[in-house]
């Protein structure tokens, strides 16, 4: 984490149109019309107000774990344990959704409240494992997401199981109480409030970075443990707190991802988007300010390319290509840019 | 094969670093670059090396105009340089460390690589275990290393910055001597140093530089009042040992064993008295840095007692020392002082006592101005720590200091300054005592020890072997200490 790659909107512009060019020789390579291509995909993730709600239901998760993981990159860490973050969100809500009675005004606030508290925990034994057992974040973060991964089954085809069949399709249907409301506007259910959350959590992260003494340490943690350690920070303790607060976020994803879309537990809850959301922070260059737009955009490939599949007999598979072409390119084009600035500009201190 | 840089210009946004430089050099000199820090010595060594490329300029070896975009384009034509920390990959054995950047088929061959090693290190007169890796080499082994490395593949020109820094004095004859040995083989040696000494020692001819241009050229012998002249523009005065201000005692270590590392030291029994200023004499890695450790609450001590104004500190940690009045500024002033990446107004809120959890950023930002103007750092509130030169990274490091202080631990407080630098950030150290701060400082420089130490701690193969009265010790006594000798 000494060389960040910082955002800077003409290289990755320029970056995006160089992968898009390459996207279009892809897609005339397969033999499909390239254009009518990209119109489908629009169309399929803003086509209707049904999509809109659809792409934006898609986009909370990406946002809310990209936001977290501002915060653990803030700190140095790779919280690679982000999927399994996620699960334990989805897992803790979907407890309360299960067992909790009740109205919806006090099952709702405690499936959120326990997606935090099950994310929360998951994180800081990445963080425990970081601190006190020397284990590098990414290995212990990984191996936590695969037991994640595994209680999720578990539960999906076990105690929780419906009854009378053991299928990894899922648990039963929460009742309608503990979904996560949206809003009726124009003719469809708009998730409002996972969007209010989402924004909410990415402007509270920018400035708890920006504005916060919390913030500063983290980030003087992050950049230099060592002399951070010096000025008297406790850094094992930030470290812990930066998985907290990332874990909790990336808990609430989960939470919004079963009581909000699925509406009950199935074993690939995550949706991958704790992974996507490292390739968003990587491209928003650590930054909180640009997660919003960037997850817009990987949820348009990832929700249009359905329609693009159905339309045109394409995988939808090509819509992870895309999002990983201009991943690569970008962290190409930022890196070289960075590159080119440091050659012309660095080296400026004569020691 | 001479070597000629015409009209280099590099600029750093409004900062000229070089500003016009032509330099030519001819065969077989051991040319000095001589300049205070900011000079724009390394900007100019580092276009000559391909690190960074000139707006504008030439570079012409042997008649060959060159354009160098990277090390790799410099070393093929001839060019290399040995970085003040030699860039050396220290999981990596010697051989490995030597093979690296060899041009040739994919494969390793250590065999003949090491029988090369072997033959390139006998020319020169050094001695390695092949098989070692460097991590355990000394840094003057380590520019041993990438010295025979640079020659092996075929440099003419070779180009130490700083190259002294951190080495033993042993070492740096061997290295004096091999340059001597390269130049009347016919290379072209640089050798920039701010170091006047070094320079009158070992060049042959020297070009002094100020501000980003080439303010003299001469050849060797020179007067070194002139030199000094050339340097700063102006000139100035060696500075003399200041008063000593030594009050009543303040810190006591009692029976105090440490053993961390090569530290070694067991039944500690010293005072040090409010206002004394402590000077840590020794060869790097003799244990000085065990005792600042230990003062600062780093390393434990395994036995005995240390108080502070009658507190007993023993078993305190780090934390509750800095409580206590302790301020630690070890060597790496980007590694254990400031944080990379964080402005100054960034620091000064990190720094800032009882700073609300809502940062004021306005308060931070006046701080910031006004110790920019107290202390004269070159650079603004939003500048990032590692964009400031080393002198105003140390500046901007006493800046941060609390006001209330008790025990001040410097290690190696102007390495790497030059006079002027060195005597500001001094002016800056003194003035503390007056609020009855002691100062302990570990330093290389004889010099400085001698000048602003009220009395010098030897430390010896990880032992405290001698405490000296500054005043009436002289720098061959205290060289010989240093070397585990007493003077005959």
């Amino acid at each position: 984490m000494k060389t960040r790659t910082e955002f800077h909107p003409l290289p990755t512009i320029l970056s995006v149109l160089a992968a898009l060019v390459v996207s279009v020789f892809l897609l005339w390579l397969t033999g499909a019309p390239p254009f009518e291509a990209a119109g489908l995909m629009l169309e399929g993730a803003f086509g209707s107000a049904d999509k809109i709600a659809n792409t934006l239901l898609a986009w909370t998760p990406l946002v809310l774990a990209s936001a977290g993981l501002v915060v653990t990159f803030a700190a140095g860490m790779w919280n690679i344990g982000v999927e399994g973050q996620i699960v334990m969100g989805a897992i803790a809500a979907s407890f309360v959704a299960r067992e909790v009675p009740g109205e919806a005004w006090l099952v709702v606030p405690l499936t959120l409240v326990a997606g935090v508290v099950g994310g929360s925990l998951w994180a800081m034994l990445a963080g425990v494992l970081r601190t006190k057992g020397h284990v590098n974040e990414i290995f212990g973060g990984l191996g936590l997401d695969f037991v994640a991964a595994g209680v999720a089954v578990y539960l999906v085809i076990g105690p929780w199981s419906r009854e009378g069949t053991a299928s990894t399709s899922g648990t039963d249907i929460f009742r309608e109480e503990a979904w996560l409301p949206t809003t009726t506007m124009f003719g469809t259910e708009m998730p409002l409030l996972a969007v209010t959350l989402a924004l909410t959590a990415t402007v509270a992260v920018y400035y708890l970075l920006r504005g916060t003494r919390f913030g500063l340490r983290l980030k003087a943690v992050g950049q230099s443990p060592r002399s951070a350690f010096l000025m008297g920070i406790p850094n094992d303790r930030y470290i812990l707190y930066a998985f907290a607060v990332g874990g909790a976020l990336a808990g609430i994803a989960g939470a919004v991802q079963a009581t909000g879309y699925h509406h009950k537990l199935v074993p690939s809850v995550s949706g991958g988007y704790g992974f996507l959301g490292i390739l968003v922070v990587l491209l928003a260059g650590f930054s909180a300010k640009w997660i919003v737009p960037i997850a817009l955009f990987f949820v348009t490939v990832s929700v249009g390319s359905t329609t693009m599949e159905l339309r045109l007999g394409l995988d939808s598979a090509f819509g992870g290509v895309l999002q990983a072409v201009i991943v690569l390119f970008v962290m190409f084009g930022t890196a070289y840019a960075t590159e080119r600035r440091r050659r012309s500009k660095a080296w400026s201190s004569d020691p | 094969m001479a070597l000629a840089l015409t009209d280099i210009h590099k600029h750093f946004g409004a900062v000229r670093a070089n500003d016009g430089v032509t330099v030519s050099i001819e065969p077989g000199s051991l040319h000095g670059i001589l300049g205070e820090n900011g000079a724009g010595k390394s900007t100019l060594m580092k276009v000559l090396s391909g690190f960074i490329e000139a707006d504008s300029g030439r570079i012409v070896l042997d008649g060959q105009p060159l354009d160098l975009n990277s090390p790799a384009d410099a070393i093929a034509a001839g060019i290399g340089m040995l970085h003040q920390d030699p860039l050396v990959f220290l999981p990596f054995t010697v051989l490995d460390n030597f093979l690296l950047g060899t041009p040739g088929p994919a494969r390793l061959d250590r065999i003949s690589g090491s029988s090369e090693l072997a033959r390139m290190s006998a020319e020169l007169g050094f001695d390695f275990d092949p098989l070692q890796p460097v991590r355990s080499l000394t840094v003057g082994e380590r520019q041993q290393l990438e010295i025979t490395r640079l020659l092996w593949l075929g440099a003419k020109v070779l180009i130490l910055d700083e190259p002294t820094t951190g080495i033993s004095a042993i070492q740096r004859e061997q290295l004096f001597s091999v340059l001597r040995q390269l130049a009347a083989d016919g290379l072209i040696v640089l050798f920039v140093s701010h170091k006047l000494e070094e320079i009158e020692e070992l060049c042959n001819s020297v070009t002094v530089m100020r501000a980003g241009q080439v303010v003299g050229a001469a050849e060797m012998p020179i007067a070194p009042a002139e030199l000094v002249a050339m340097m700063f523009g102006k000139v100035i005065e060696e500075p003399g040992r200041p008063e000593p201000m030594a009050g009543s005692e303040m810190l006591s270590m009692t029976g105090v064993e440490v053993t961390a590392g090569t530290a070694n030291m067991t039944n500690l029994d010293l005072t040090i008295s409010a206002g004394e200023v402590v000077g840590l004499a020794g060869l790097e890695g003799s244990g000085q840095r065990a005792f600042l450790d230990t003062l600062a609450g780093l390393i434990p001590a395994q036995k005995g007692r240390i108080t502070l104004d009658g507190i007993d500190l023993t078993d305190l940690s780090y934390r509750d020392h800095m409580d206590s009045g302790v301020h630690y500024l070890p060597a790496g002033r980007l590694e254990e002082g400031l944080v990379a990446g964080l402005t100054i107004e960034e620091h000064v809120a990190l720094t800032t006592r009882d700073q609300p959890f809502f940062l004021d950023w306005e308060a931070a930002t006046a701080t910031a101005e006004a110790s920019i103007e107290g202390f004269n750092v070159k650079g603004v509130a939003e500048n990032t720590a590692e964009s400031l030169s080393g002198g105003n990274q140390q500046r901007l490091l006493l800046s941060l200091m609390p006001e209330q202080l008790r025990l001040l631990l410097m290690e190696h407080p102007t390495r790497g300054l030059d006079i002027e630098s060195a005597e500001y950030i001094w002016s800056k150290i003194l003035t503390r005592r007056e609020s009855g701060t002691a100062i302990v400082f570990a330093s290389a420089d004889l010099d400085e020890l001698l000048t602003y130490s009220d009395r010098i701690f030897v430390f010896f193969s990880g032992e405290l072997i001698k405490v000296l009265d500054a005043a009436i010790s002289d720098g061959e006594e205290l060289g010989y200490l240093i070397g585990g000798r007493e003077r005959s």
